[in-house]
């Protein structure tokens, strides 16, 4: 297990990069703690994968170095860099059993056989596949071929990390919540570093202590589920995370209230920025309250989605998503309220801290 | 309208497609759900003309078709695995429908136009598809089928392989879009809350069959059995063994849970509690009932909490609002919230409630 430095990295895939725009990764400077469960989420091109290929080694940086406990790496092979990773698809040795491939690992590393044993035994156990143990893995489903492959991530102890990369894409909705679920339970019991990539939200929401959301080239939060939810530090994380995203207003502050067209909205603080900036109100679906007070609204459309229903509205001629419970329905004459614990303030796209 | 009359498909001696009989409305959105080989895509591949059915009929208005070729049917098809043509630019692939069918320059134009922008192709329509991302080459073969105006709109797991948030900015404005077209839109999934959020009909699917076909929110709501209950639930459906007795259902070990007077019909005997995620809570309520379970995991989404649960030989997931991250091993007591309960009898079936007074 180790901590990752990622210090001062960049990285283009074009030469003589002179722009930021002509970096796939621009400016990463961070430190992963030792035991950390983190998640790289971001739409595709956002250079979650160009960072975990760094990590893996199998991309060197433009610039910058990684460092695993305080060692530098840049210049080392993957092979060389004792770490363990998992792909989108299965990588299992279709003539071996289930067995056999997650015991190669350890016995290429010369381990003793007894204990090669133990291990596999332990892994079997937690995978759940113990059943089919002495079976060769040709002709397995996807699925189970996927779960050696992830057993075979989990098989030694000693990794510095182990690197997932979108490993639940081939896996069917309920297999995921299972193997979701036994990844999490692995992790709290053996606290290895964990980098897991993905584009869902609900596997980088669930599966992760920190989530590390990229957009476009960087990084720009990094932060705990609830983190996230909360208080967003860029509209992109608003919108990014939850389902539907965070609302996004345009807004004329004024010390501690924000002008919607008509309507003015009472902050939870004042806001003191520099002119010129564009000002934005957030405010997430969860948070707005639909009743027969506030700020009225007119209603486009309600889908039920079955636990709950989304509301699409119009607040002062902009769209307004609204979650509302599934046993409650939508008012003859609807209004708005907005839960002041929910609302967040952006200029020019970044989160502003609220005074006092 | 497209119809399928008691449609089997068995190849090498296995059966794929089992005895399906369905009937699809012009201008319809269709979702096929249920996990991987339960027979989505063989369905799909029949509606299309791509292969011809062992038994029975496909029918397209009225007429039999079943051993058409898919050449000679209006159809478009997208898959998981996106198909482009390599040598062409993005704008070439999207307008290629339109040139086969002689369309005139402006209306290729107008539509590449319209379809690229749906789709957010426009910058890169001067691009070849190997120069794309896996979304933007899927996004292509999305724009292609918008174009061609096809009858019937065949999209196998078209989403599978993109970003969650364009999926769900896709899975809002495809209906819209082919819809306008008045076809027959028929759309795969392995994913329920897919399901949910593309609305219309959907058939769930179990080993070759289709266990139920109705408006997509009643499916989810009033599944007629067990399988269909499974297949569209996510996170899993709860489910809890028990015997009803009179007027409880009951178990050694658990308390009684008081059958609701609209399934009081019922017979004594053994049955299936079901029961999904969020109708479990770690607060009592109104019309709750405490059960006993262990905590295995925790999942925080930011705004909710999944909490894996075992209950005898049960795995469970809650569901509930807010931050709780307890301690993996601790048992607690998790409320059953009675009156969203779905009871199933000693075959599956769905005990239906009985309207009283009426």
């Amino acid at each position: 297990m180790a901590r990752i430095d990622l210090d001062h990295i960049r990285h283009a895939y074009m030469a003589n990069p002179s722009r930021d725009e002509d970096y796939a990764l621009r400016e990463v400077h961070h430190s992963w703690d030792d035991g950390g469960a983190y998640a790289l989420l971001g739409p595709s091109g956002c250079g979650k994968t160009t960072l975990l290929n760094i990590i893996s080694g199998l991309l060197t940086p433009s610039e910058g170095k990684i460092l695993f406990d305080g060692n530098d790496v840049t210049g080392l092979q993957p092979e060389e860099r004792n770490i363990a990773q998992v792909f989108q698809f299965p990588v299992v040795y279709d003539t071996m059993t289930v067995a056999d491939n997650l015991a190669f690992p350890l016995r290429n590393r010369g381990m003793a056989e007894a204990e090669v044993q133990a291990r596999v035994a332990e892994v079997l156990e937690m995978i759940d596949l113990v059943d089919i143990a002495g079976r060769k893995a040709r002709g397995l489903t996807a699925d189970l071929k996927q779960k050696i492959s992830l057993g075979r991530g989990l098989v030694r102890a000693d990794v510095n990390a182990i690197l997932f990369d979108e490993p639940l894409t081939v896996i069917d909705p309920h297999m995921k919540w299972q193997l979701r679920s036994q990844l999490k339970l692995l992790h709290r019991r053996f606290g290895h570093t964990m980098v897991y990539v993905t584009h869902d939200q609900t596997e980088a929401l669930t599966f992760a202590d920190k989530v590390v959301v990229m957009y476009g080239g960087e990084i720009v939060q990094i932060g705990t589920p609830q983190e996230l939810f909360e208080r967003p530090s860029h509209t992109f994380v608003g919108y990014f995370i939850g389902s539907p995203g965070m609302n996004v207003l345009p807004v004329a502050l004024d010390g501690a209230r924000a002008q919607l067209g008509q309507q003015t909205i009472a902050l939870p603080g004042a806001a003191s920025l520099p002119d010129g900036k564009r000002t934005e109100l957030g405010i997430r679906p969860e948070f707005v309250q639909l009743g027969t007070t506030g700020m009225p609204v007119s209603v486009r459309m309600v889908e039920d989605i079955g636990r709950h229903k989304i509301v699409r509205a119009m607040i002062e001629g902009h769209e307004l998503a609204i979650v509302l419970d599934e046993d409650l329905s939508v008012p003859a004459d609807p209004h708005v309220t907005f839960d002041p614990a929910g609302i967040n303030i952006y200029a020019d796209d970044w989160r502003v801290k609220l005074g006092g | 309208m497209l119809e399928l009359d008691k449609v089997s498909k068995i190849s090498n001696g296995e059966t794929h497609i089992n005895d399906v009989s369905l009937r699809l409305e012009s201008g319809s959105l269709n979702v096929l759900l249920g996990p991987t080989l339960s027979g989505k895509t063989s369905l799909m591949r029949i509606m299309a003309g791509l292969d011809r059915p062992t038994h029975g009929r496909v029918l397209s208005d009225g007429k039999d078709v079943t051993g058409l070729a898919v050449q000679k049917r209006n159809v478009a098809m997208v898959y998981q695995q996106f198909i482009n043509y390599p040598a062409m630019t993005v704008y070439e692939n999207i307008a290629s429908p339109l040139r086969i069918s002689g369309a005139d320059k402006a209306t290729i134009e107008r539509e590449v136009d319209r379809a690229a922008e749906l789709l957010r192709l426009a910058p890169y329509l001067q691009r070849t598809p190997l120069n794309l991302s896996g979304g933007q080459q899927q996004r292509t073969a999305l724009a292609r089928a918008i174009v061609k105006k096809a009858g019937l709109v065949l999209l196998d797991e078209p989403l599978a392989n993109l970003d969650y948030k364009l999926r769900e900015e896709l899975r809002a404005e495809l209906p819209k879009i082919f819809s306008e077209s008045g076809a027959i839109f028929v759309y795969a999934t392995t994913e329920p809350s897919e399901a949910l959020l593309l609305g219309g009909d959907t058939a769930t699917l179990s080993e070759g069959r289709i266990t139920q076909f109705g408006p997509t929110v009643d499916v989810f709501r009033d599944p007629v059995n067990l399988v269909t209950a499974q297949t569209f639930s996510d996170p899993p459906m709860n489910l809890l063994p028990m015997e009803k007795k009179q007027g409880n259902f009951v178990k050694q070990g658990v308390k009684d849970i008081p059958v609701p007077a609209s399934l009081s019909h019922l017979a004594d005997g053994p049955c299936t509690l079901g029961f999904r995620s969020h109708n479990l809570s770690p607060i009592a309520g109104p019309g709750t009932t405490p059960l006993s379970a262990e905590v295995m995991v925790t999942e925080i989404t930011g705004s909710e909490s999944y909490v894996h649960l075992i209950h005898e030989d049960q795995r469970w997931v809650m569901l509930t609002k807010g931050i709780h991250d307890i301690d993996a091993g601790e048992i607690m007591d998790v409320h059953l919230d009675t009156a969203h309960l779905l009871v199933f009898d000693r075959d599956g079936r769905t005990v239906r409630a009985q309207q009283s007074g009426a």
